[in-house]
């Protein structure tokens, strides 16, 4: 395996791996919180509005940090820059 | 497949490039700007009114209670900055619907500049707000040793801001682009009205936080035992922070 192949699998990898795991905790969090505002929802039902703005903000918010792995493993895949750098070092030789 | 609308290039003399981005983005504002002169010129007090100055009252009401409603006292003074944000963002969120148009938020530039405008307007209204002394020593506020934490959060969040918008319109753009490949039919255009909603939602979250961050800058620190609520506006007092 030449580097430019090992950049190649390291980078796809690590791309799946990426948004697998970062996918975990936020799925975890907005479950929750659903569950809470429903929960509340139900008790409290003359609070709908408040309570259904607060939870798109935080489900916005929550749903933020796997867009965070999600554009990490884009950039990964469509942008590497290594792959770049790679590709520039075997046009130098 | 391209990550972001900067890649598309229709006109080049050397330095200077015009893409995509910076094409729609002035289109939008040629929209927004055209749109609300022809839609103000003739403006009435009465009942008989246009259509459409029904429409820009009802924008303009809606954005000026959600405002107040994070917790800002004047939302008059707040009115043009933030419900600026709101429209471009808004605006470049729904205009996905039309058929060769790329949203100009799914650019790292763009994002990175309204977040930067952010980064700019709180210390300006929070000077205003409390004073240069009173702003600097919200700093400082629970003690000494939060400094760097606050210098840092006050970084941290401008970058949150505009990877989360960002990353939000990319990722609309990017999957309707990968099913286009797999399922041909129908399905895309499902995910076109969940990217709607997403649209819609995120520009109502940078609108919001950037409410927020200006409502915790502008507020200022009093002791807790004489009462800071006028009578009849309870509970407005502390925004819920993010």
């Amino acid at each position: 395996m030449d580097s430019m192949t090992l950049i190649a699998v390291a980078s796809i990898v690590t791309a799946g791996l990426t948004i697998a795991i970062g996918v975990i905790g936020p799925s975890l969090g907005e479950g929750r919180a659903v569950a809470t505002a429903l929960t509340s929802l139900a008790q409290q039902p003359d609070a709908s509005a408040t309570i259904t703005r607060t939870l798109f903000v935080g489900l916005a918010m929550i749903e933020s940090t796997a867009i965070y792995s999600f554009v990490v493993s884009m950039i990964l895949i469509f942008a590497n820059p290594f792959w770049n750098h790679a590709i520039a070092q075997v046009a130098g030789k | 497949m391209r990550l972001s609308p900067d890649e598309i290039i229709f006109w080049q003399y050397g330095f200077f490039k015009l893409n995509a981005t910076i094409v729609f983005t002035w289109g939008l504002m040629l929209v927004l700007v055209v749109g609300s002169l022809l839609v103000t010129r003739r403006l009435s007090k009465g009942l008989e009114r246009s259509r459409w100055q029904n429409l820009l009252e009802v924008i303009v009401t809606t954005i000026e209670t959600q405002i107040e409603e994070v917790g800002l006292r004047e939302p008059r003074k707040y009115l043009a900055f933030l419900g600026t944000l709101f429209l471009f963002v808004a605006l470049s969120a729904l205009c996905t619907v039309l058929p060769g148009f790329e949203p100009p938020t799914g650019s790292l530039s763009t994002t990175v500049a309204l977040a930067l405008c952010v980064l700019v307007a709180v210390p300006l209204f929070g000077i205003e707000g409390q004073g240069l002394g009173g702003y600097l020593k919200s700093y400082v506020q629970p003690t000494l040793i939060m400094l760097p934490f606050n210098i840092i959060s006050e970084v941290s969040r401008t970058l949150a801001l505009a990877v989360r918008l960002f990353g939000n319109m990319m990722s609309g753009a990017m999957i309707i682009g990968i099913l286009l490949s797999i399922t041909p039919f129908i399905f895309p255009i499902v995910m076109t009205v969940l990217g709607l909603l997403t649209g819609m939602v995120q520009a109502y979250i940078f609108f919001v936080l950037a409410a927020v961050y200006i409502a915790a800058a502008t507020q200022i620190h009093q002791p807790k035992s004489e009462p800071s609520n006028p009578p009849g506006k309870p509970g407005k007092e502390t925004p819920w922070t993010a």
